[in-house]
């Protein structure tokens, strides 16, 4: 149904939240008048679907760089309260510290019992401080991978959402092994013989993001993006100036549509029109469907088989050129 | 710490054409560290360490090849691997023509060469990259040329080492270069569970994706004295705390001071240092047949 509330409304979604605005004013005028405006109420809503089905088709890389960052958009928490049951947190790296920018747990997903792992961010100020802004320490991927670790103990396939503008870039983070925690989660991740299924659920900022990213299947929800750094560091570095972050979004593909067609994800998950923050509980049961249907798939695989096949995936993405010799003519070699 | 006088001795027949690449042309070379000013054949002649402060200066992965391995021993393989511009990436220059200047200024086709060689006699697969090109950026090539190398350390049983001089991932393929952390790293998973030694050497700078994936994956590693070794940048991180870092932050000494590398080794030490490592590691399996239950081919 529609959101009763605009918090915080883009350029280019103002069309469709102007129209919404009048409707839900339409439908108080009408329950206080008693005045029948049902037909107009239905067209108008129609229109407004149309709209927004209209705008969020076209939208821009940078456009959906913002949608991603959306703070209405579902977190990883907002995810495993609606798809999975009996949730249960678990903290600590237990060498540090507990990093509240990944959550970890167990829970049952269609009665199975699996293994959680996300990035969490913060909807306000104060829950952002709490989540550093889902931007994990050293000790967060090491939380991740003591939980990964316990689910292949006990075969329990794993669920990681990805959703961080970064590793945080910190002076305790560096003294800490930030990039020895990464590196090691890449190492780990590839080869628990459980099945790993990787969701992008928000931003996919570079390491931050795949130290808890290898897997045997990497969806992404549409408006998500994910690349090797963000648009504002690579508008910085490359252009020197931060404001030419749409040009960078554009250059990076950083989309899921891009992102597919170089086969660095296997699929793209629908989010309700408009985006998952119109719809944070039909974003869920779209993503619930495709977690279960990709569980119940990976489970029948051999668990030597299931790694071998993870780091084949890994293997192939990329793009080369294979020079024959001394000859000119180029072997291409692209994947997907 | 003396002049390696068997260095000295085989240096002269060797082509200085990389050596002009990494230092400025002229006779004598200044010190980035203590000013001195050097003569450049005694430079050269030193494994390019300033005689004074033993600065270790930047150089090209040609020149490493000559430092670290025993000599000519160094046999490329996959040199044929050249990048393309899958983006048809284009910032304030294009991709392509960023290629085809760091090509033209290297003589290389991309930011790593990999080849079968020696240690004090230890047959090795050895991968060196150049930070000369495009700051030894990782993209698909610099990935798919490590990650065969590991295949070949597997299959052949030969011990790998890594030498690291890069800033992180390249930008220019995106999210192509991001999945070159998860691919070396996965092989990387392969050749430890077939249980053949990985020593990574770190050279100034290893940061970014390379510190975050294969760099910081060794059995053993070791960096030269005063390296870059971190994850983050230093503006960023200057930026995101808003104050200044500590005197010494992200250097060789500061990752070892917290755990992260197992020791520093002055670069004219290097190869004996690896040499007696391997000994250690490897000299008890060398002696006997390899098995062959992990040839299996991926
Ligand atoms: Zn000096």
């Amino acid at each position: 149904m529609l959101k009763k509330h605009f918090r915080i409304v883009f350029d280019f979604e103002k069309p469709v939240v102007e129209l919404e605005k009048k409707i839900i004013e339409m439908e108080e005028y009408a329950r206080e008048t008693g005045i029948n405006l049902n037909d107009d109420l239905k067209r108008l809503t129609r229109k407004a679907e149309a709209l927004r089905k209209e705008i969020y088709s076209k939208l821009t890389p940078w456009q959906r760089v913002q949608l991603a960052r959306h703070p209405d958009r579902p977190y990883t928490l907002d995810y495993v309260k609606r798809i999975f049951t009996d949730f249960v947190e678990l903290h600590g790296d237990r060498y540090y510290a507990d990093d509240p920018a990944i959550v970890a747990g167990m829970a049952k997903l269609n009665g199975q019992p699996v293994v959680i792992v996300g990035h969490q961010k913060g909807r306000d100020v104060k829950e952002n401080l709490y989540r550093n802004f889902g931007m994990p320490h050293p000790e967060g991927y090491r939380k991740a991978l003591r939980v990964m670790k316990l689910g292949a103990k006990f075969g329990m396939p794993i669920f990681s959402f990805l959703d961080t503008p970064g590793a945080y870039p910190g002076i305790g983070a560096e003294e800490r092994g930030q990039a020895e925690a990464i590196a090691r989660n890449l190492f780990e991740m590839s080869h628990l013989p459980v099945p790993i299924v990787i969701t992008v659920i928000g931003e996919g900022a570079s390491g931050g993001a795949l130290g808890i990213g290898v897997g045997d299947v990497i969806l992404m929800l549409e408006n998500c993006w994910y690349s090797v750094i963000s648009p504002e560091g690579c508008a910085a570095i490359l252009w020197r100036d931060n404001s030419k972050a749409p040009l960078a979004a554009e250059a990076m593909k950083l989309t899921a549509k891009d992102l597919y067609e170089m086969g660095v994800i296997d699929r793209i998950i629908k989010e309700p029109a408009g985006g998952a923050h119109w719809d944070p509980d039909g974003a869920a049961e779209i993503l619930k469907g495709e977690l279960i249907k990709e569980m119940e798939r990976l489970q029948k695989l051999d668990p030597r088989e299931l790694v071998n096949l993870r780091v084949e995936k890994f293997s192939k993405m990329g793009y080369w050129i294979e020079k024959n010799g001394k000859s000119t003519s180029k072997k291409e070699k692209k994947k997907k | 710490m003396g002049v390696d006088m068997d260095w000295f001795k085989k240096k002269k027949g060797i082509s200085t054409s990389a050596e002009k690449k990494s230092l400025p042309d002229g006779l004598w070379i200044k010190c980035n560290k203590c000013g001195e000013i050097i003569y450049r054949s005694q430079l050269q002649a030193r494994m390019n360490v300033c005689p004074k402060c033993d600065y270790h200066f930047r150089v090209s992965s040609k020149e490493y090849v000559q430092y670290l391995f025993d000599e000519n021993s160094f046999q490329e393989f996959n040199a044929h691997i050249a990048p393309g511009d899958p983006l048809k990436f284009k910032d304030t220059k294009k991709y392509s023509d960023r290629l085809k200047a760091a090509q033209k200024k290297t003589g290389l086709l991309d930011a790593v060469i990999t080849g079968e060689a020696a240690v004090t006699g230890y047959p090795v697969i050895g991968a060196v990259m150049d930070f000369n090109f495009i700051g030894g950026s990782m993209g698909s090539v610099v990935g798919e040329k490590i990650a065969r190398a590991i295949d070949r350390a597997r299959e052949q049983r030969k011990p790998l080492i890594i030498v690291s001089a890069s800033g992180g991932a390249r930008m220019m393929e995106a999210a192509l270069s991001l999945m070159q952390l998860a691919k070396t790293s996965a092989k990387l998973s392969q050749l430890a569970e077939a249980k053949v030694p990985y020593i990574s050497i770190l050279l100034d700078p290893t940061t970014g994706g390379t510190t975050a994936s294969f760099a910081m994956l060794g059995d053993i590693i070791i960096a030269e004295p005063g390296a870059l070794v971190g994850f983050a940048g230093q503006r960023v991180i200057k930026q995101t705390i808003g104050q200044d870092l500590p005197e010494g932050f992200q250097t060789a000494e500061f990752v070892l001071e917290h755990g992260f590398i197992d020791l520093i080794v002055h670069r004219q030490e290097m190869r004996t240092t690896v040499g007696k490592i391997l000994d250690l590691i490897w000299g008890q399996n060398n002696a006997s047949e390899p098995t062959t239950e992990t040839s299996a081919k991926s």
